[in-house]
């Protein structure tokens, strides 16, 4: 398979696929669906994504968009974000969510979910601080909440202080009574989300994909 | 033992009574009559009633003893210490000489397999189900015909082979035999799984296929019975089995989709007789098993799917204590069921007549084992390629040892009528069904601890997980549209929009019809832990866990609650709230979750509550000067002491509040927790005060 690939791939995609791991076949698939969204132009900038149609119903929209945006998604990650992004970005941050292969070492897996855990933490953290704050928090929450209507904003609020509030519970243990609780760092996050197996979840299906589904 | 005396006796004494009574009215005429009986015998009268009674009652008391004995409990699983009283109870029976009663048919179908059933299908965890349907459906129906026909067209060949008694074997009867014993038993598999805690993917994998290849069995049964007695096979004939297969399984399962959607529609307008919620639940997935048994249609997915189905509408209407009706009454009965299904087998085994074949009976027992094996393997072989998450030699391994047989297959072979061969077949049912029990059953647990499989996760219900949860379900959807490809999860978006758009307006009633998922399991979670609170009288109950001495613990709440009393009576309390000061669990559980208006206005409590909590977290806690109308309260002087008012929101009163959440789940120090447990049932007891104050004041 190795020979063949070589010969059928360009040499851009060769690069691609030792950075991310995707089979040629599955950075081919991706390049025609970054020539779709962007009307054959060498970029992709927000206004393209937003274009999508299928995408107006989700109600974290604007995070996902973010993310593609975002240097810390890059392989090696980088701070800032950007403006617009050719099909190397595209491809790296699609590669967050490759399927793990079966035969995988502990150490392996470990740090398969400390990719996908540090892309979320990501699309939380808006401001690049390093930790996930209470108001980026209830932003996450409200967010999710925006989609129902007759949800008041309060609610949305308690529910965003009581996860929370159980955060610090699990990774700060016993606080002094002057004690606050600042934020959510990445390693907080990762223990809070120890039993989550997003290794198994956080996963799309790139083997079937037809690049050239109407979206519009 | 005392039970079958006083039955015999019962019977015995009925005829003598009977006789008695002729003799008696003969001499009538003649004779004087009889004195008035002050104290009579008549056991006829109530005899039916009475001896069910006596065996449920029997049933629970073996039930009850093994968990005296720990030791048992912990090596052996109940199922199999269950049969072994059956086979007890049986034997003492048998000598006696009475008639047992055995399994019969009727009373399995009808009355013992749907609660359990009923059980399984309404708490069936849906998110990994529907992940893992593919490969559920795979196991279930490829997995049940190949065993079917593995095990058939084997037992045929070694028939033959063998000769002697065998020879009379014929290739339809061996089918009909191979279809009988191919089904995983879902009242085994639950029995011996439930005990075990292994992780919830090998879970639903085993018992989701043991629910699913009712289907297959039904269809298998009835098509080698009809063609045993026709004797002939033709191409027609197979390919109206095929078609018969889809009739069966997605009729039952329509049939239940219906009543489920009826049980959610009439579940709408009870919320002025709560009494009675429980009994729609009830009633209409029996009537679904009983429509779907009407047509010979799976019986089984049909009250699978009335559950499933009704489920999340009837959750989102019927009153908190509903609730917990139907889980309690679903879990009695279905334990209730689950016992008398596994005596009675015992019983059966003794009493029934047997045709024992050595050949026969050894060479079941392997092929099954072989046939379940080789099945499993080939099967994930092909699912993997398909699958995200590979299923592992582990988990494979416990796929195919979990495949218990079970009582089903007793039943369906106690049904054959005009089969010669049916002592034959029943005696290597039962063979298969004890060692599938037994053996494996017993050493599955053993087994599960040296492969160091994964076990369930203790805590689920964190908040966080399920943002979280949603949160990835969203980025999956979008992260499939961005790529164009309509997946699984854009199938399951589109569905869920549909439900939310559409048919929850239909089926619930009130505003709860658009409130979101996040927020009904939010508040699930603050109730389920304020009653856990208010239960327990404080936040004793959680505190259990952590490793502080408890008697100390124990007398400081009781001190601090009498003391809270104290301040209670002296701030001019209404009349009826005196009754706080008995202080038994029960007075003070008064019902804040009767209506639905005090469930609002708790729910309201609740984000008063938390909104104070925020403070916590932005603001660094400062102690505060102390308002004047301030009461000092002097705990043992190992502790600090506190102070605190009779409850404005101010930041300290958000300290108290706040923290208590964090004590709940993990170790904390002693002498902070123990202002946080007083302060809170005052917290609580405020929140009691405020709901349920019919009183003029309000």
């Amino acid at each position: 398979m190795g020979i063949w690939q070589s010969l059928s791939g360009p040499p851009e995609y060769r690069q691609l696929a030792e950075k991310t791991g995707f089979t040629y076949e599955q950075i081919g698939v991706l390049h025609n669906r970054f020539k779709h969204l962007s009307h054959n132009e060498d970029t992709l900038r927000r206004e393209h994504f937003y274009a999508i149609h299928d995408l107006a119903w989700n109600p974290i929209r604007a995070q996902i968009i973010e993310a593609f945006f975002d240097r810390r998604n890059l392989i090696p990650p980088e701070e800032g974000s950007l403006e617009e992004i050719h099909l190397e970005e595209f491809v790296v941050v699609m590669s967050h969510f490759k399927p793990p292969s079966l035969s995988m070492t502990d150490e392996e897996r470990d740090s398969v979910r400390r990719e996908k855990l540090r892309f979320l933490f990501n699309m939380h953290d808006s401001d690049n601080d390093g930790t996930i704050t209470l108001a980026e928090y209830r932003h996450v929450v409200e967010e999710l909440l925006s989609r129902s209507v007759h949800i008041s904003k309060e609610m949305a609020v308690s529910i965003a202080d009581a996860a929370m509030l159980e955060v610090a519970g699990i990774t700060m243990g016993h606080m002094e009574p002057d004690e606050f609780y600042e934020g959510i760092t990445f390693e907080h996050f990762l223990k809070l989300l120890n039993s989550f197996e997003i290794e198994a979840k956080m996963n799309v299906r790139f083997l079937n994909m037809n690049p050239s589904t109407v979206c519009y | 033992i005392l039970c079958i005396w006083v039955l015999y006796q019962g019977t015995q004494d009925n005829d003598t009574r009977a006789h008695g009574d002729e003799e008696h009215q003969q001499g009538n005429s003649t004779a004087h009559r009889k004195a008035f009986p002050v104290l009579s015998f008549n056991y006829e009268y109530v005899r039916k009633p009475f001896e069910i009674s006596l065996w449920i009652l029997l049933a629970l008391l073996m039930k009850l003893g093994f968990h005296v004995i720990p030791r048992v409990s912990h090596v052996v699983p109940e199922s199999c210490l269950l049969i072994f009283v059956g086979l007890l109870v049986g034997g003492v029976i048998k000598a006696i000489r009475q008639t047992a009663p055995v399994l019969d048919t009727d009373l399995f179908f009808l009355y013992l397999l749907p609660p359990i059933i009923l059980d399984a299908g309404y708490f069936l965890p849906i998110r990994p189900f529907t992940e893992n349907l593919g490969t559920i459906l795979v196991f279930a129906v490829v997995g049940t015909l190949w065993n079917a026909f593995f095990v058939g067209g084997a037992m045929y060949g070694v028939c033959q082979l063998e000769g002697g008694q065998l020879r009379g074997v014929d290739l339809l009867s061996c089918l009909l035999f191979g279809s009988i014993v191919s089904a995983v038993d879902p009242v085994a598999v639950l029995a011996v799984f439930e005990e075990i805690h292994i992780n919830e993917l090998l879970y639903i994998l085993v018992f989701g296929e043991s629910l699913l290849n009712d289907a297959v069995t039904v269809v298998l049964y009835h098509l080698f019975e009809e063609f045993s007695h026709a004797g002939v096979v033709t191409v027609a004939d197979a390919l109206l089995g095929g078609l018969c297969f889809f009739v069966v399984s997605c009729g039952g399962i329509l049939v239940g989709a219906i009543y489920g959607l009826l049980g959610a529609f009439t579940s709408r307008f009870t919320s002025h007789t709560r009494v009675i919620e429980p009994l729609f639940v009830f009633l209409y997935s029996y009537m679904a098993y009983l429509s779907a048994e009407v047509f010979h249609l799976s019986g089984i997915m049909s009250l699978i799917a009335c559950g499933v189905v009704m489920r999340p509408y009837v959750e989102a209407n019927i009153s908190h204590k509903s609730y917990t009706t139907v889980k309690y009454f679903l879990k009695m009965w279905s334990s209730v069921s689950e016992t008398l299904i596994f005596i009675f087998l015992g019983v059966s085994t003794v009493a029934g007549p047997h045709a024992w074949n050595w050949t026969f009976v050894i060479v079941t027992v392997v092929l099954c084992l072989v046939s379940r094996v080789l099945g499993v393997v080939g099967l994930t072989f092909v699912i993997n390629k398909f699958r995200i998450v590979k299923l592992t030699k582990k988990d494979q391994f416990i796929v195919a040892y979990g495949g218990l047989r079970g009582a089903i297959a007793f039943s369906l072979g106690f049904l054959l009528t005009g089969n010669k061969m049916k002592d034959l077949f029943l005696t290597a049912i039962i063979t298969l069904i004890f060692f599938t029990v037994f053996v494996q059953g017993m050493t599955i647990r053993p087994l599960v601890e040296l492969l160091e499989v994964k076990k369930k996760r203790e805590c689920d219900g964190s908040i966080n997980e399920e943002i979280h949860t949603q949160f990835l379900d969203h980025l999956l959807v979008g992260i499939e549209d961005i790529c164009g490809h309509y997946g699984h999860h854009h199938w399951k978006d589109k569905l869920s929009r549909f439900n939310k758009a559409y048919v929850k307006k239909w089926l619930i009633a009130g505003d709860r019809s658009t409130e979101p998922q996040l927020l009904s399991f939010y508040n699930k979670m603050e109730m389920k832990q304020a009653m856990m609170m208010v239960e327990s009288g404080g936040v004793f109950g959680q505190n259990e866990r952590k490793n502080t001495p408890p008697s100390r613990r124990k007398t400081v709440i009781s001190k601090s609650r009498e003391m809270e009393v104290r301040k209670m009576l002296h701030s001019n309390m209404q009349k009826n709230r005196q009754r706080l000061r008995s202080y038994s669990r029960h007075d003070l559980m008064m019902d804040p979750f009767e209506d639905d208006v005090s469930e609002v206005r708790f729910r309201k409590q609740r984000v008063e509550m938390e909104r104070r909590m925020s403070h916590y977290l932005t603001v660094p806690a400062k102690r505060p000067e102390p308002p004047p109308s301030v009461r000092r309260v002097a705990f043992e002087p190992a502790h600090r002491v506190y102070t605190y008012d009779d409850g404005e929101g101010t930041p300290v009163e958000a300290r108290r509040n706040a923290s208590n959440p964090v004590s709940l789940l993990n170790e904390s120090g002693r002498g902070f927790q123990e202002e946080e447990e007083e302060e809170k049932e005052e917290e609580q007891f405020k929140a009691l005060r405020r709901l349920s104050d019919p009183g003029p004041k309000s």
